[in-house]
């Protein structure tokens, strides 16, 4: 069979066996749900509802402001206790509002439109998807709808779905192939129809076999093909696997759309599912949360406001000396201040690490290895960048392309010196869009 | 539980295993055979040699460090591998005072005062060799007869003799380094076997040997076929004087050599022409020092010139 890949990229240990053979379970309602009015990428919503205000499950408590925005809706049914500025996790103070269950489970979602995709048309869907609040849940959390509105003159004839979850630790997508593989292939159906598209293309690692056959399964022989790719990171980033499968280049500074393809996690292609057949909104997700840190890791099914520290509960708690906490995976994730920062519609994985002696080390001066160089996927010169970064020579880190870099982090992880340089290039990155945004005044 | 401190670090969380006081240790390991077998061959003289080398060496780092108010380096064995280097290219009887002088060019003009590991531009062992080269010209090309082979060849090297004499030496005892020579360079053989490893470990960049030999190979039998009896064959130059420990272990040094695949063929190549070029026209019987020193100047350029063509730009993209 042959294995589609990409130049570069790492091996990284995947410690995937830690919860990959665990069913997703319920995670259960905790006392107080806080729930972010901002979890995409765009602009925040405004609430709409006020302390006080008793809501449903699936009740709207944000609306969007603005195209590139998504609505947030209450997980559970309960009361609006506040709405308050909280920790996200992505390091700001953001308002959010806090619901508390009344346990009744009183459902107030969203007319159910049925699965039959012939009788569907396509502004229909897109717009449930908006309504519905749907993002990439790759952990992009790009609002889905404005994915799938491409602009007239960029035609898609492609539609990803991606399952390669190449992130070591995670295993939420794996168990998603597995337990729900009708339900994604409906999903990626209803895009595919939106899209207009001649393909769609289900992407699995190589080490996730159980899923790729649950997938085959699923697809039928219809226009759906399943591909499968080498095990090797960073695979499932979108311009990484564009490239692997089809052999297209994403233009620098372009969108997949650009070469007429749209990707979508696995978990994106659920939700649209279920939006579309039930009317449910974005209100729970798959997490993996695991790690050495942790006594029982798992897959869970995790309401959207779910404080991680519930969730570490229900897995039996904290082991070892906790050293990080990290919303994501080992070689892009967040790391946490606190457990006391809620889940959002982009957590795909929890990872605790107990702590270790190489997490308090620094770092040597380049030796000019090239070990970066070898496995940067875009291929960069990611140690030139880093000193060049280093040296505060913004403009000449753009010449040098920073702002093409995806952020995998391969270059810092093969780094025998420990140099942080993903690190240095993000921060040339956000030097140089101050520059420009700067420059435009 | 929330009184233990987390610690708030950049992704990625995971690392690699790779570290450079692990690089520099394999390369030191790599070349236990071939420095046991030169103390055999030359010596417990070079012995003392090693020891000295090295003892300055480390001092030498120490005490710039010091100086330059830097952390504590002597843990990366960067300077433990210049002191053995600097050793393995001088001639067996080279005086002491000499190797302890050459040491502190070493570290202090040919590393520290660039900014120490990672900023140097030449290889540092070499820039120590330079200096002695250009102050001891006379001990520098003093050379002894080893133990294995003594009968068989005259104490000068194999190069010395054949462009001075015109003898041209047979190839397996010099593959195997039972000649004349630097210390640690005569047994090709020893040092193949060592270097294999790092090629293995990914430790040594490829392409740059493969480029370096290639091009000595190709160019050194050109000059056999239009003349066999004033210039000795490829496989002659090959395993001849310092090319195998040039080669593998010192055009091969991280810092000092380019970054990109195609930068290493041409700093291989640009080696390869200046070596012959040297050995064949030049008033020297040996030049790998100075063609990697040269090419070592040039690799910012290399670097430039070969930057890799980044994902989604360039010719591939306008399509």
């Amino acid at each position: 069979m042959k294995l589609f890949s990409f130049r570069g990229g790492v091996h990284p240990p995947y410690s995937k066996e830690l919860s990959k053979d665990r069913p997703v379970q319920g995670a259960g309602i905790p006392d107080l749900l806080v729930v972010p009015l901002v979890q995409h990428i765009g602009a925040p919503c405004e609430a709409v509802v006020s302390s006080g205000d008793s809501v449903k499950e699936g009740q709207l408590l944000g609306k969007p402001r603005g195209f590139v925005s998504a609505p947030v809706h209450s997980p559970v049914s309960g009361t609006v206790k506040k709405i308050e500025k909280v920790l996200h996790p992505l390091g700001q103070l953001v308002p959010a509002v806090s619901v508390q269950p009344d346990g009744k489970e009183e459902k107030g979602y969203l007319a159910p439109l049925g699965d039959k995709i012939e009788q569907l048309d396509e502004k229909q869907i897109v717009d449930r998807v908006m309504e519905a609040g749907i993002v990439g849940l790759g952990g992009a959390t790009f609002p889905a709808h404005v994915k799938f509105s491409p602009p007239k003159e960029k035609p898609i004839d492609t539609f990803i779905i991606n399952g390669c979850e190449c992130e070591p630790y995670l295993s939420a997508d794996h168990r998603l192939m597995l337990e729900r593989s009708r339900d994604i292939i409906t999903g990626a159906k209803m895009i595919g129809k939106v899209l207009r598209v001649s393909r769609i293309i289900v992407a699995v690692e190589e080490n996730k076999p159980d899923a790729l056959e649950a997938m085959k399964r699923a697809a039928g022989s219809e226009n759906i093909v399943c591909m499968v790719t080498e095990t090797k990171y960073p695979q499932g980033a979108e311009k990484v696997l564009i490239k692997a499968l089809l052999g297209r280049e994403v233009p620098s500074g372009g969108l997949p759309m650009d070469v007429g393809v749209v990707v979508s996690n696995v978990g994106t292609a659920l939700a649209v599912c279920e939006a579309v057949r039930e009317g449910k909104p974005l209100i729970d997700r798959i997490v993996t949360l695991t790690g050495n840190g942790v006594s029982t890791p798992g897959n869970f099914l995790v309401k959207i406001g779910t404080p991680l520290s519930f969730l570490v509960e229900k897995a039996g708690g904290l082991t070892g000396t906790t050293g990080k906490i990290i919303m994501g995976g080992p070689m892009m994730g967040l790391a946490q201040a606190t457990l006391d920062v809620p889940v959002i519609k982009g957590t795909s994985g929890v990872l605790i690490l107990q702590e270790e002696p190489s997490m308090h080390e620094g770092y040597l001066p380049c030796i000019k290895c090239s070990f970066c160089v070898q496995s940067c996927p875009v291929s960069l010169l990611p140690s030139k960048l880093s000193v060049i970064a280093e040296a505060k020579n913004w403009k000449l880190a753009e010449a040098y392309g920073a702002n093409d870099c995806i952020e995998c982090g391969c270059c810092a992880y093969v780094c025998p010196s420990k140099r942080p340089i993903v690190q240095f290039i993000k921060t040339a990155k956000l030097k140089l869009r101050e520059i420009k945004a700067r420059e435009k005044k | 539980m929330e009184t233990t401190t987390l610690i708030l670090s950049t992704s990625p969380h995971i690392k690699g295993r790779e570290t450079v006081p692990k690089i520099m240790l394999s390369v030191v390991i790599t070349l236990v055979p071939a420095i046991a077998y030169s103390i055999y061959q030359f010596g417990l003289y070079t012995l003392a040699l090693y020891v000295v080398s090295v003892a300055t060496c480390l001092a030498a780092e120490y005490l710039v460090v010091r100086l330059r108010k830097r952390p504590f380096t002597l843990t990366d064995y960067s300077a433990l591998l210049t002191g053995i280097l600097l050793v393995m290219v001088l001639p067996p009887r080279f005086p002491i005072y000499g190797v302890i002088l050459g040491a502190v060019v070493a570290i202090v003009i040919g590393k520290q005062i660039f900014g120490g590991l990672g900023y140097n531009i030449f290889n540092p062992a070499l820039i120590g060799r330079a200096f002695l080269a250009a102050t001891y010209p006379v001990y520098i090309s003093s050379y002894i007869a080893p133990k294995l082979g003594a009968n068989a060849v005259s104490a000068a090297t194999p190069l010395a003799s054949m462009k001075f004499d015109g003898v041209v030496t047979p190839l397996k005892p010099l593959f195997f380094g039972m000649t004349g020579g630097s210390i640690g360079e005569t047994s090709a053989f020893l040092l193949i076997v060592g270097s294999l490893y790092l090629i293995a470990k990914k430790y040594v960049k490829w392409r740059i040997p493969a480029s370096i030999f290639l091009t000595v190979f190709v160019l050194g039998e050109i000059f056999h076929l239009i003349n066999p009896d004033q210039y000795p064959s490829g496989f002659f130059h090959l395993c001849a004087g310092g090319l195998m420990i040039g080669g593998l272990y010192m055009a091969t040094d991280m810092v000092t050599s380019p970054l990109t695949k195609r930068g290493c063929v041409i700093f291989g190549a640009g080696i390869g022409v200046l070596v012959i070029i040297i050995r064949i026209f030049g008033g020297l019987p040996e030049g790998v020092m100075y063609a990697i020193l040269f090419m070592n100047a040039l690799v910012p350029l290399i670097n430039r010139a070969t930057k890799p063509r980044i994902f989604g730009t360039g010719s591939k993209n306008e399509q």
